[in-house]
């Protein structure tokens, strides 16, 4: 079922670049989409994250505050010892998201406030906390080391480590969600928690996980984030955290839990990374941009919420019945009865 | 916390009393209060204060201010530089309402008090020293943009958001001095709304839609350290030159790095310079009135309009040969 929703979006991600290189014939050359990838990089690492806590069926709205702060702490690290090693630095950058993600998965699992109670908390603290450790002062380019703003450019077989970061989580996602029992859990705590847990599945601890692995990829994309700009603030990504929900949603990840699949949320990152890239060159009036971008989501979550509209299950089939009326019925028994 | 705040700043206020007691009689004593101590642009505005004492000779300057930005913070140290009887107080204030009837009450005892910066209410104060105007502003940045096209070519213009009200004035400044920069095509308008990424993906956009664009002008310092890392990922460093207002600590980079040849802010040591010229000629019996003037040294003069205020000069242009020397100011 959501292999189709997949197939589809796919198509609707072509169809978009087929539109826009109407009215810019240069925007599907491959160095151009290689762009739109490099670009969509960060916002994809941020799904998958989000991806995981969605499925457990809670909602991490802290993100962007988390990769805003560790991306200032890795800039004030550099800025203060540009010997530190660069690898030292993403490991560091994974960590400490990852205890901030941690944060926020205890007080979900100890404490049993509504996820997204917890994290629109954290949201503002990350973000005050960057406050409290600059005073609103700038790391600036000229105050990190050469090296920290090269990596994530540096090209390894002609493609930026920054797409390849992406590459690697969308791998190390794919594996997790599938074959590992922990990702497996994931699916079946959101989906159905309470038959989750007679089958011995921990759900707390199930979505402490996911919020910590959540908090380890905002943190990598913090130093990929302030490394690709070269400038570290207090309002870095601000609002992006919508973006990342924005992704997950037109990728079919189900608000509910428990439904969705990897190449999904990519696409959906895709989806939202081609259209931010596309709207500066189509020349469009800048007052109309927004209220596109809007729409476009609007409607591949429609499209995406009529394919994932589960048939109902009949369970006993009337046998005389209007013959015209129950074609679409007995259909949808049918379908009812594959996927289960 | 608070109160060894206010044991220091007694303590501070004491001893400039101390020290002030062995000033020469004659001096005109002027202070120049700044939203807080320890802040870059203002270290460097008493910089430029003290090298219009320096001209004058017979000034003495009290650099003073609270230790957090606060109205109240600024309201204890205007009554004790009332206690001090100092002839004259220029302020950049941190709140424009609230400090009004503590420099009414200066002005009742006879100090001459202008607002420079940050303004406070008319009431407040004799004058308001702007660092610069919007006209001047507009000027400035296609000025900045056209210096290095003597033969023209196409610019482009990141602004912030479209509602911003200073950017939205400064583009339509800049539009109106068109005229006077011939060759100088302005081909599209975007804006980045004062975000980093969407930034830079205007950016990026703008060289792609534009393939013969010569100049980004970005004023709004998001903007133009985001539009500068664009250009410089994008290999156009030196063909494409990103120009506006920024921060030379911001942009310091940009510049090392050929994607900016230019940009334009005001120049922290010459208001300083300004407002303590501007104070003194009003202790010397200048009046401030309206489209009158005011001697500003070497700044040349300040004319003010009917609010009482004026615009100091241009926007100070930094490149290459004095970024070093600002970057760590401000």
């Amino acid at each position: 079922m959501s292999h189709s929703r997949d197939v589809l979006l796919g198509l609707a991600v072509i169809v978009l670049v087929g539109v826009v290189s109407l009215r810019f014939p240069g925007f599907a050359a491959p160095g151009s989409l290689a762009g739109v990838f490099n670009d969509s990089a960060i916002l994809i690492i941020l799904a998958l994250g989000q991806m995981a806590v969605i499925l457990t069926r809670c909602i991490d709205l802290s993100m962007a505050s988390n990769l805003a702060l560790v991306g200032m702490i890795t800039a004030m690290i550099n800025a203060s010892f540009p010997a530190f090693p660069i690898a030292g630095l993403i490991v560091l950058a994974i960590l400490i998201g990852g205890l901030l993600g941690g944060i926020n998965g205890l007080l979900v699992w100890k404490a049993g406030i509504p996820p997204i109670v917890v994290t629109l908390g954290t949201l503002t603290i990350f973000r005050g906390l960057i406050f409290v450790l600059t005073d609103g002062q700038w790391v600036n380019a000229h105050e990190m080391s050469a090296s920290y703003k090269a990596f994530p450019r540096a090209e390894f077989l002609s493609t930026p480590v920054l797409s390849w970061f992406a590459v690697l989580t969308i791998i190390g996602m794919a594996v997790f969600l599938t074959r590992a029992p922990a990702g497996r859990a994931m699916y079946a705590a959101g989906g159905n928690p309470n038959a989750a847990v007679y089958a011995g599945i921990d759900t707390g601890k199930t979505r402490a996980l996911a919020f910590v692995i959540a908090g380890g990829l905002a943190g990598l994309s913090g130093y990929l984030w302030v490394s690709r700009y070269a400038v570290a603030y207090v309002d870095v990504a601000g609002g992006f955290e919508l973006d990342v929900i924005a992704a997950c949603v037109i990728g079919g990840i189900s608000i509910a839990g428990g439904v969705g699949t990897v190449v999904g949320c990519v696409l959906g990152a895709l989806f939202l990374g081609v259209i931010k890239n596309a709207l500066p060159v189509v020349n469009i009036s800048p007052f109309w941009q927004l209220a596109i971008s809007g729409a476009a989501i609007i409607i591949a979550v429609i499209l995406n919420a009529r394919a994932e509209k589960r048939p109902g299950r009949l369970i006993l089939e009337r046998a005389v019945a209007a013959p015209v009326a129950n074609v679409s019925r007995s259909s949808a028994a049918q379908r009812g009865a594959d996927s289960a | 916390m608070k109160t060894t705040r206010r044991l220091w700043l007694a303590a501070a206020v004491s001893a400039g009393l101390i020290a002030s007691g062995s000033a020469q009689a004659e001096d005109v004593r002027i202070a120049l209060v700044v939203k807080a101590l320890g802040i870059g642009f203002f270290e460097a505005a008493a910089k430029g204060a003290e090298e219009a004492a320096a001209e004058l000779g017979d000034v003495e300057i009290i650099y003073t201010g609270p230790t957090d930005t606060t109205a109240e913070g600024q309201i204890e140290v205007i009554n004790s530089l009332i206690a001090q009887r100092v002839d004259a107080i220029a302020i950049s204030a941190n709140d424009p309402d609230a400090l009004v009837p503590a420099l009414k009450k200066a002005q009742d005892r006879g100090i001459k008090v202008i607002s420079w910066d940050s303004g406070v209410g008319a009431e407040g104060r004799s004058l308001h020293l702007n660092p610069s105007s919007n006209p001047l502003i507009g000027n400035m940045i296609i000025k900045l943009a056209a210096d290095h096209l003597p033969d023209g070519g196409e610019v482009a213009v990141l602004s912030a958001t479209t509602t911003s009200t200073n950017q939205n004035i400064w583009i339509e400044e800049m539009n109106k001095v068109m005229g006077d920069y011939p060759g100088i095509e302005v081909v599209s308008t975007v804006y980045g709304d004062d975000l980093a990424d969407k930034s830079y993906r205007e950016a990026q956009g703008l060289m792609t839609s534009h393939p013969n664009l010569a100049a980004i002008i970005a004023p709004t310092s998001v903007g133009i350290v985001a539009a500068a890392q664009a250009v410089s990922d994008a290999g156009k460093a030196g063909e494409v030159n990103v120009t506006g207002l920024g921060l030379p600590s911001e942009m310091a980079g940009h510049i090392e790095s050929g994607a900016s040849k230019s940009f334009a802010i005001w120049n922290p040591i010459d208001l300083g310079y300004s407002a303590t010229m501007i104070a003194y000629e009003l202790v010397k019996g200048a009046e401030a009135t309206a489209g009158g003037t005011i001697s500003m040294g070497r700044m040349g003069e300040l004319t003010l309009d009917d609010a009482l205020e004026g615009a100091m000069a241009d926007p100070f242009v930094y490149d290459a040969s004095n970024i070093d020397d600002f970057k760590d100011i401000f």
